[in-house]
């Protein structure tokens, strides 16, 4: 077992990360406030942002369409900032399953879902998830039967991209807060599905 | 066809394709940094959306402004026409962005 309590040097990426930092403060480009307040605002973007979105459209067929229309501006409407961020939603429906990879390196719509799992930067999904999305998403628990079509969207330029996931149901007559708790990330990035309502009941 | 988002740069390259429209990625492989997948290249699949324009990554990753900006498209593939062995519903099919440059007509 390592020592976790150990010395370690730095690595590489490390070294450089502290160099250039150095030295963007040393040429007054940068502060160490600033640093510190974007590391605060990073930490800040978590999926409940997300979750807030998914409720909101599963509450209101207008927002629903807005969102679809544009993502970015939707956000907006319920005082998420998400710009410069160009957001394309996809809806699932009971016909469609989407899902979302970026198989050239790990682009993800961080200011609604946060910081990405280490899974979807890894190599595995990244180039099974478009070879094979159906032992993948069955590798996570979501069996999808044939008649249901897969579209798997490989966001590999300027878009980014949230899947809006079906409305559970028997949550008829739920606010927008008790229905976004059932909206977990992964069923944002597609490979599961909002949690059920009686996991909430207990 | 409208874009889903609208850009103003200075200088952008008229689009070529419409929703709908068959086109076929070029199967090409010229050095530098490409965001087109290798795996896409030579595939056939149709026009899905208009994202928008936006600067060419390949003149922004040689630190130029990436102008003209080119419109950039997604675009939608049976997923059995990518992989000739795909397992899976026939109807399955993968959606990717991919700019006007990168696009032929079939």
């Amino acid at each position: 077992m390592t020592d976790r309590g150990k010395y370690q040097p730095l690595s590489y990426f490390q070294l450089m990360e502290v160099t250039l930092r150095e030295l963007l403060v040393e040429k007054g480009l940068i502060t160490e406030e600033d640093v510190r307040r974007q590391v605060d605002d990073m930490r800040a973007r978590t999926p409940e942002r997300g979750a807030r979105v998914v409720a909101r459209a599963w509450s209101d067929t207008g927002f629903r369409q807005r969102l679809i229309d544009n993502g970015t501006k939707a956000c907006e409407e319920i005082g998420l900032e998400v710009a410069p961020m160009r957001l394309v939603v996809v809806e699932n429906s009971p016909r469609v399953h989407n899902v979302i990879v970026c198989t050239l390196c790990s682009c993800y719509p961080r200011p609604l879902l946060g910081i990405p799992p280490d899974w979807y930067k890894s190599r595995a999904y990244r180039s099974r998830m478009v070879r094979e999305p159906r032992a993948v998403l069955k590798e996570f628990g979501l069996e999808m039967k044939d008649e249901i079509q897969i579209r798997v969207h490989d966001s590999t330029a300027d878009m980014r991209y949230m899947v809006l996931p079906m409305r559970p149901a028997g949550t008829d007559g739920w606010n927008e807060e008790r229905l976004a708790s059932l909206v977990n990330r992964d069923s944002m990035i597609g490979v599961a599905l909002p949690m059920a309502p009686e996991s909430k009941d207990r | 066809m409208q874009a889903q988002y609208v850009t103003h740069y200075p200088l952008q390259e008229k689009p070529l394709f419409e929703a709908g429209e068959r086109v076929r990625v070029r199967n090409a492989a010229p050095p530098g940094h490409i965001r087109t997948p290798f795996y896409i290249r030579g595939c056939a699949g149709e026009i899905e959306r208009l994202c928008g324009a936006f600067p060419n990554p390949e003149e922004l990753a040689q630190m130029r402004d990436g102008l003209p900006a080119k419109p950039l498209y997604r675009v939608r593939f049976a997923q059995k026409d990518v992989w000739p062995d795909y397992k899976g519903s026939p109807a399955d099919v993968l959606e990717i962005e991919i700019f006007q440059h990168w696009l032929e007509k079939t």
